[in-house]
């Protein structure tokens, strides 16, 4: 690193300025339409500015129905890909064999690929097998990419934790599960968490695979995708936008915040 | 660090015996039997749920749909593939693809300011607000993201408003009554779907290329200028060469989102179909799965080739 810092050309900070404003500005946005007491348009300026639309929003049933299937559908996904990418990464990381590099990449592929592959592929899948569309075939799509984002998590994770630690739980007598338990779960336990809440996010906010997964269940998603393509109560709708945005920013700051260390794959990440 | 604490409030724990203790001598022993054990899991859920409905689309890919029944045909053909070749499909792909081409381009032309001055000269609270300015719009929800230029673009929405106090409605108007860009307004053009799928992708490009950028050694730099390059011949011959494979690799991310998408040009744009539409369509109201799945395999091929490419330009170490 120099010491002095150089000084950007105006020209490189006008442009990076205005980059920025396109990135921020939408989002503002989001966050002023909550307050607007317009109620047929997306009128700008807004003609007032009310909390009313909070309450409004509070006392819809639908929009409870679906924000609390969204949360059940994240948990048990997350659950799933808490123990699959664990377990995945642990043996990933601590030998070498034939075929690891296709495992990493068969992890990696359900997020690689367009969402509509994987929605259209299980969707055909469902049909062929005569599976009826229930919560779980909601739960089986997310859980299938939620996988990569606690692998990736855990696998950083697992590179940083010595080898040694380990062997000398286990020259101490440790068995297997009491080194998991008191040496390897302590260690890693900050990761699975980042790793948790990402997947977690990443499950409350997908659309794409739960179009073709979910039968006439709505998640939160589905709701507002209803709401995009007819739209009928735009206030509640910049509502649920407005919280969806802050749902989601919440366990991202605090993934961030547990994997300071450098090792987070918060960054990159498709969705 | 815990791990340490933890163990050291009794040092040695007392043996589990039982069975228990003996599977964990049995793992001992068999080491490639544990490694399979763990990897067991995930393999089965990823290899039949995921690579087993993948293989069955790929495999209906080749069935045929009979057009007086409407039933599908299971006996091997290219039939479905002929299908695809047809004037109305070949103009889908080829929309497709020229939007992707186009928000890769402008993607790369914007995020690449931002991503130089993110990583070599915003510090303290201009470092924070950059990266607030990457991770906020990534993580944001899809949705609301979209619905935000739903906001934006629409006829009483905030971009009309700024072009009329600027006094600019009429740039906007010849804009729009450009050919095959224009359209009746924002939000039913091509012009409109190309701004989503901009903004929504736009942070995928960032990161590489401001990862590519921050490994480039700043000594490169100190001694290009020291054998005399202005700071423009620096730029163009050091560290534009350095970060190409990061707007590759953000290249990647863009073009492969932006073909697959069916739910931006379904809520802003014209009524012609993107792939991804026509996959839903052919699938859903139609029934016709082969051709769906037949669909589904151009942007695999695509990407399949786009990889390769980016492959031999170094993308991957950037990533």
């Amino acid at each position: 690193m120099r010491s002095d810092t150089p000084r950007a050309p105006w020209g490189l900070k006008l442009a990076a300025g205005a980059g920025l404003f396109f990135m921020l500005a939408p989002i503002a946005l989001i966050f002023l339409y909550a307050f607007s007491s317009e109620e047929r348009t997306y009128q700008w300026p807004p003609p007032g500015l009310t909390l009313k639309w909070f309450a409004v929003t509070w006392n819809r049933p639908d929009v409870w129905q679906a924000l609390t299937l969204s949360v059940q559908v994240a948990a048990i996904s997350t659950a799933i890909a808490l123990v699959l990418g664990t377990l995945c990464a642990a043996a990933v990381s601590g030998t070498r064999f034939f075929g690891r590099e296709t495992i990493s990449l068969l992890v990696i592929l359900p997020i690689a690929l367009p969402g509509i592959i994987t929605g259209i592929s299980l969707r055909s899948a469902f049909s062929l097998m005569e599976i009826p569309f229930s919560f779980w075939t909601i739960v089986l799509g997310h859980a299938t990419f939620c996988i990569v984002v606690v692998y990736n998590n855990a696998v950083a994770r697992f590179r940083r934790t010595s080898g040694s630690m380990i062997e000398a739980a286990m020259d101490l007598g440790a068995d297997k599960f009491q080194t998991f338990r008191h040496v390897i779960l302590p260690n890693i336990g900050t990761a699975l968490l980042a790793g948790g809440m990402l997947a977690f996010a990443l499950s409350f906010d997908e659309v794409i695979v739960t179009t073709f997964t979910a039968g006439q269940q709505q998640t939160l998603p589905i709701w507002m995708l209803e709401e995009l393509v007819r739209p009928r109560q735009r206030p509640v709708t910049n509502v649920v936008a407005m919280v969806v945005v802050i749902v989601t920013l919440l366990p991202i700051l605090l993934a961030f915040y547990f994997s300071r260390g450098g090792d987070q794959t918060v960054a990159g990440m498709g969705k | 660090m815990s791990a340490i604490a933890a163990s050291s409030s009794s040092a040695i724990l007392p043996n589990q015996r039982g069975w228990l203790g003996a599977l964990s001598d049995r793992f001992w022993r068999q080491p490639k039997l544990f490694v399979f054990l763990l990897l067991l899991p995930a393999l089965l859920w990823l290899g039949i749920v995921y690579v087993g409905s993948l293989f069955a689309l790929l495999l209906q890919s080749f069935f045929s749909i009979d057009e007086f029944s409407g039933l599908i045909n299971y006996e091997f053909t290219l039939k479905t593939y002929a299908e695809l070749l047809r004037p109305q499909n070949l103009d889908v792909i080829l929309r497709t693809v020229s939007m992707a081409a186009a928000v890769t381009l402008a993607s790369a032309l914007i995020a690449f300011p931002i991503a130089y001055m993110a990583a070599r000269y915003a510090r303290g609270k201009w470092k924070a607000l950059f990266y607030l300015g990457i991770m906020l719009p990534l993580w944001a929800s899809y949705l609301v993201k979209v619905y935000a230029w739903k906001l934006i673009l629409a006829k009483e929405g905030i971009l009309n408003w700024v072009f009329e106090q600027l006094h600019l409605t009429w740039l906007l108007d010849a804009w729009l009554s450009l050919p095959v860009i224009g359209g009746n307004s924002l939000s039913i053009s091509y012009t409109g779907t190309f701004l989503v799928f901009l903004y929504v992708w736009m942070p995928y490009m960032i990161l590489p290329i401001q990862a590519a950028i921050e490994r480039v050694p700043t000594n490169l730099l100190d001694a290009s200028s020291d054998l005399g390059a202005t700071p423009m011949q620096t730029f163009w011959r050091v560290i534009f060469p350095l970060a190409l494979p990061g707007i590759v690799a953000g290249s990647i991310f863009t073009f492969s989102l932006t073909l697959g998408d069916y739910i931006i040009p379904q809520i802003i744009g014209t009524s012609a179909f993107f792939i991804g539409q026509a996959v839903y369509a052919h699938q859903g109201t139609a029934g016709n799965i082969p051709l769906a799945a037949a669909f589904t395999v151009v942007p695999i091929v695509i990407m399949g080739l786009y990889l390769w490419m980016a492959k031999r330009m170094g993308a991957f170490d950037a990533l």
